[in-house]
């Protein structure tokens, strides 16, 4: 690295969670740092189920009061829906422990939380440019720039070229720059799901009234079965402070080679369920969006780091989805420090190559988020072949409740002989399957 | 023909986000005269259902209200997308809420 002399330490793509944690890191340590965000502001272009596990937020801002944050509420109901077209068959669970501090969670709209996080960064000194879009980045392809041939060495956005020693990709799961930063082809269609999402304003009141929740906490509700009327994927409703989010998220591969109705006709059906329509009576709908969700886990990662170059969040495929809960944001904050401490240490031992950044790799090895991600590696697998689950499984359920709770005056059977004969339309043999396969990938 | 139902009309849905649409530059590309089947793909799997086929079969496709989710690029890439890029500088979708 004779004479390069970057603009910069360091360049942050993408103002997101990863991204601007990352930044954070940085610029606290001392680093001239430059986040570029495609969005008018950072959140822009954003958008999440979603809620956000604090614990690694607890990490990077271990003193502050998390009472001032603009989290929409603290999740204090689990609620999970097995619907049939006919029905629905919910399990709500509440517990203090989903609500004490390090283990607490909370629902978050983008545009509103991204702007805070990345406000951090810019009071530690970084500098944040939205509005702009990086097309591609700086490689050096014979090492006459930096002294090593391959080393990315900065960002271009039209005209526009900034250098710097260290490059951290954070610009989410539709990334167009992976492929140049690390050589990762674009996913296939099976590992990525796309998600629709509409949020609907209704008072904190109202709201705190149908989920049964005290004022400030509220709901996660998961919805399997029906919804994506027998294909892979699921439904979702997310309380925030004056507005509920609802969605689907979907296999993109199983919708596009098999559905009769299209993903957002979906929501449209699922709005529209008995036992969801009342939720959403007198509601407004403000906005309607679509994301796409990275489904695949650890078996569709990129590689993390290159010379020069380190993959983040969204962009790195850092997500999990194990049906009852759907994780990502959390792997993503912890990304963003992880990333930001590793590129901090590079820049001080002057060696910002692929082994340079090994501490990031190292980091994430010894944490929760590639522990987690090596865990749960059999789960796409296993879901994609779970077929029952969204077709199969919520009529059976239906089936055994109405057995239960329907009383027309004919003489009540045992038990045994009612429900046998409903497990029966599904087979021993394949809930035995099910719940075999379950147990080994979860 | 498919039979893709279809009985929302997410248009009216979209005039509630916000946007500032590049008149110039379609940042998505589509070959309408591609195949039926990938476009039907797309017709299932766009969140903002900008690709539609009439009455006629005559296929359409608007970028003006994308979400720039990218699901049309990982859908079908390689067949009758023909250009995906992002939106140029303050252009595009823009989330209140997100």
């Amino acid at each position: 690295m004779a004479d390069f002399e970057p603009d910069f330490d360091a360049i942050v793509v993408g103002a997101g969670l990863a991204g601007s944690v990352a930044a954070y890191e940085l610029a606290k340590a001392g680093k001239s740092v430059l986040v570029v965000e495609r969005g008018n502001f950072a959140g822009a272009k954003n958008m999440t189920g979603g809620r956000i596990y604090a614990h690694s937020l607890h990490s990077v801002f271990p003193d502050m009061d998390f009472s001032e944050l603009p989290f929409e509420r603290k999740v204090s109901h689990e609620r999970i829906s097995l619907m049939a077209p006919d029905s629905n068959f919910t399990i709500d669970f509440t517990s203090e422990d989903l609500t004490k501090d390090g283990q607490e969670s909370y629902t978050i709209l983008r545009a509103v939380f991204d702007p805070w996080l990345a406000e951090q960064a810019e009071n530690e000194g970084a500098e944040i440019i939205c509005g702009i879009p990086v097309e591609d980045l700086l490689k050096d392809e014979d090492g006459s720039v930096t002294g090593t041939a391959g080393k990315i060495y900065g960002v271009r956005a039209g005209e526009d070229e900034m250098t710097a020693s260290v490059v951290i990709l954070a610009d989410g799961v539709n990334s167009l720059l992976t492929e140049k930063a690390v050589g990762y082809k674009r996913p296939e269609a099976k590992f990525m799901a796309v998600g629709v999402k509409e949020v609907y304003e209704l008072s904190e009141q109202r709201i705190n009234d149908l989920f049964q929740v005290a004022d400030g906490e509220g709901a996660a509700w998961l919805f399997a079965g029906d919804v994506t009327h027998g294909l892979f994927g699921g439904g979702i409703i997310y309380t925030n402070k004056d507005s509920i989010s609802i969605g689907i998220v979907a296999g993109i591969e199983a919708i596009a080679n098999g559905a009769t109705r299209p993903v957002y006709q979906m929501l449209e059906d699922l709005k529209a369920h008995p036992a969801v329509a009342p939720v959403l009576k007198d509601a407004k709908m403000v906005e309607h969006s679509g994301h796409m969700v990275p489904e695949g886990g650890i078996n569709m990662m990129p590689e993390l780091t290159g010379d020069g170059v380190i993959v983040a969040g969204d962009a790195a495929m850092m997500c999990v989805n194990l049906g009852y809960t759907v994780r990502g944001m959390d792997y993503a904050v912890a990304a963003g420090q992880y990333a930001g401490q590793a590129a901090v240490e590079a820049l001080d031992a002057g060696d910002t190559s692929k082994s340079g950044l090994a501490g990031y790799v190292n980091r994430l090895n010894n944490s929760f988020v590639l522990k987690d991600l090596n865990q749960f590696k059999l789960v796409p697998g296993f879901m994609e072949g779970f077929d029952r689950m969204f077709c199969g499984y919520p009529e059976m359920i239906r089936d055994m409740m109405n057995k239960m709770f329907v009383i027309d005056g004919t003489p009540v059977q045992p038990m045994k002989k009612t429900m046998m004969p409903i497990v029966k339309e599904v087979g021993f043999m394949n809930l035995f399957k099910d719940v075999r396969g379950a147990m080994k990938a979860l | 023909m498919s039979n893709i139902e279809i009985e929302v009309n997410v248009d009216e849905y979209l005039s509630l986000n916000k946007y500032e649409v590049d008149e110039e530059n379609a940042h998505i590309e589509v070959d309408l005269e591609g195949s039926d089947a990938e476009f039907d793909k797309l017709i299932r799997v766009c969140p903002a259902a900008l690709y539609k086929r009439d009455e006629d079969g005559n296929k359409s496709f608007d970028y003006a209200g994308c979400l720039e989710c990218g699901t049309c690029r990982i859908a079908c890439g390689d067949t009758i997308i023909k250009k995906w890029v992002y939106p140029g500088p303050t252009m595009g979708v823009e989330y209140r809420f997100g």
